[in-house]
């Protein structure tokens, strides 16, 4: 490896766009927050300058508690990228927050194949570069 | 109230191109190809066109994609424009074509589709279109159209019980209708076993469930009932339309086991004053079979949820209560993302197949087109008779 043994990172990685970086931000504080409309009430995903219930613009970033449930899930048994070639078959799911938003994860700890709908799940953050967090899920304690 | 458009408009010519792996084909030349073939098909030349329809290829963009292939055809056109509802759009364009010659617009719209996904000919520096939430799903390894939709299918059977087994029933139907279709490419017999061993791609949806890769265009013409009349070949009339676009990503979906296709079917049958029993056959868009088992509730074929049951024993193919995608749709005919489900009924309508692939006395048929992970919805009710 160059680079003082560090091994690159060949997967996706997201274009941090100016209204998400507060997002990726607090996924790189461990400490995950979305959008909160201060005029109606919506808590809502992806990130935007709006609302998308009623459309007002204020609205403000809240740290969220971190639980979701399962909303629905598959599993991905085709590497569409070399870097994936070791890791299939992977779960890919829509998790929705306590808050009400969905977001897209992967539910990791347990088999791809035990993943179900309405799963109780909670946040794992992993740190996949320097300058990149993910939230992942995995079961909630005491499933 | 009868809706006023009703039976005013026709598609009176259709035209569809080579398909499969076309190397060195450009889009824009199939485009040519298949302006070129409706034209010929009905007898009209490109002087006759006033009115052009396109829609931008994700894998070649180019700006005014319309005014391109325009000056293409060498069309000074007196309405274009792109239309951008992803596999809905085939069927929006007909819709849009009626709506600007009720207008006063223009009189004939030539409606055009095509792309190189097979073999993406252009040179691969060239603008790829954006989805839109790329940001947020790709870096979890969401990657494929396939990912979002399998999301889909899960919660379908989820919510319903509704088995793989039973989605393998839309795919051997396609198959079997592509076995009887000239131009279709995939027509290796194909059993409800053989998709049942077929490898997943993203579980719950396997090979067989997932729709073809192609290279390849067509095109229809639309114009008034009158000058429809003056044409050599059956005009077939638009009878009912309507759209739904209930969400654009399904983080921001309000449930997907049920999808655009309950309001857009609803808006077509009002307006053309007939309901599900009333269809002879329906050209349902079938990106993936769990789709189009969606869309055929949504349409009241059958209740929802019961779709899975409703679909096998032979319900769904020709010769069957409800012949679906005649011509082997996306999975088994070619992927030109639902401009051919526009031509084959049209075709159909036309009762001039032969009788291996002739729905007996068709004389109403229902078209859905479907883009994004089921976020826009379009359909289009046709028929033998203006009124
Ligand atoms: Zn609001």
């Amino acid at each position: 490896m160059e680079d003082g043994g560090v091994e690159p990172y060949l997967k996706p990685v997201p274009k941090v766009e100016p209204e998400a970086a507060p997002y990726w931000q607090s996924l790189r504080d461990h400490a995950m927050k979305v959008q909160h409309c201060d005029s109606c009430g919506h808590w809502y995903f992806p990130p935007s300058t709006h609302c998308p219930a009623c459309l007002s613009a204020d609205v403000t970033w809240r740290p969220v508690s971190g639980r979701a449930v399962v909303w629905s899930s598959a599993t991905m048994h085709r590497a569409y990228l070399p870097a994936y070639e070791g890791e299939i078959p992977y779960n890919l799911s829509l998790v929705e927050l306590d808050e009400g938003p969905r977001v897209w994860t992967n539910v990791v700890e347990i088999p791809p194949d035990q993943v179900r709908i309405g799963l109780n799940v909670r946040v794992r953050y992993d740190d996949v570069t320097p300058g990149l967090t993910l939230a992942r899920f995995i079961p909630a304690a005491g499933q | 109230m009868t809706w006023p458009l009703r039976g005013q408009y026709a598609i009176v010519g259709i035209g569809e191109t080579a398909l499969g792996k076309l190397p060195g084909r450009s889009t824009l030349s199939l485009h040519l190809e298949a302006i070129k073939a409706a034209l010929d098909d009905c007898g009209l030349t490109i002087k006759d066109i006033d009115g052009l329809l396109t829609n931008q290829p994700i894998q070649d963009a180019m700006r005014s994609y319309a005014v391109v292939v325009a000056t293409a055809s060498g069309l000074a056109p007196d309405y274009a424009t792109d239309l951008a509802n992803g596999g809905a759009t085939p069927v929006a364009m007909a819709q849009h074509a009626a709506m600007a010659i009720a207008a006063g617009l223009c009189n004939t719209v030539v409606c055009v589709h095509a792309r190189n996904q097979a073999t993406r000919s252009q040179l691969p520096e060239r603008a790829e279109v954006r989805d839109g939430n790329e940001d947020f799903d790709e870096p979890y390894g969401f990657l494929g159209a396939v990912a979002n939709h399998a999301l889909m299918a899960s919660r379908h059977m989820a919510l319903y019980g509704t088995t793989s087994a039973q989605l393998g029933a839309i795919a051997v139907a396609a198959r079997r209708h592509a076995m009887v279709t000239p131009n279709a490419t995939s027509k290796k017999p194909l059993t409800i076993e053989d998709h049942q061993a077929s490898r997943f791609i993203v579980e719950p949806l396997r090979l067989f469930d997932c729709s073809l890769v192609s290279d390849g265009g067509g095109a229809f013409i639309v114009t008034t009932a009158e000058r429809a009349r003056d044409l050599p070949l059956p005009p077939v009339y638009i009878l009912g339309m309507g759209q739904h676009h209930p969400h654009s990503n399904l983080a921001q979906a309000r449930e997907v086991a049920t999808l655009g296709g309950a309001i857009s079917s609803k808006t077509a049958y009002r307006l053309a004053g007939l309901g599900p029993n009333d269809m002879d056959f329906a050209q349902i868009y079938d990106c993936f079979t769990s789709n189009t088992l969606i869309t055929l509730e949504d349409y009241g074929f059958c209740p929802k949820g019961e779709g899975g049951a409703w679909v096998q024993g032979g319900r769904i193919e020709l010769g069957g209560e409800l012949p679906v995608n005649t011509h082997g749709g996306l999975l088994s005919q070619a992927h030109v993302e639902g401009m051919l489900h526009v031509t084959e009924a049209v075709k159909q309508l036309r009762g001039l197949e032969p009788a291996e692939r002739q729905v007996l006395g068709a004389e109403v048929g229902i078209v859905s087109g479907h883009g994004g992970v089921g976020a826009l919805h379009a359909s289009l009710i046709l028929g033998r008779h203006a009124s």
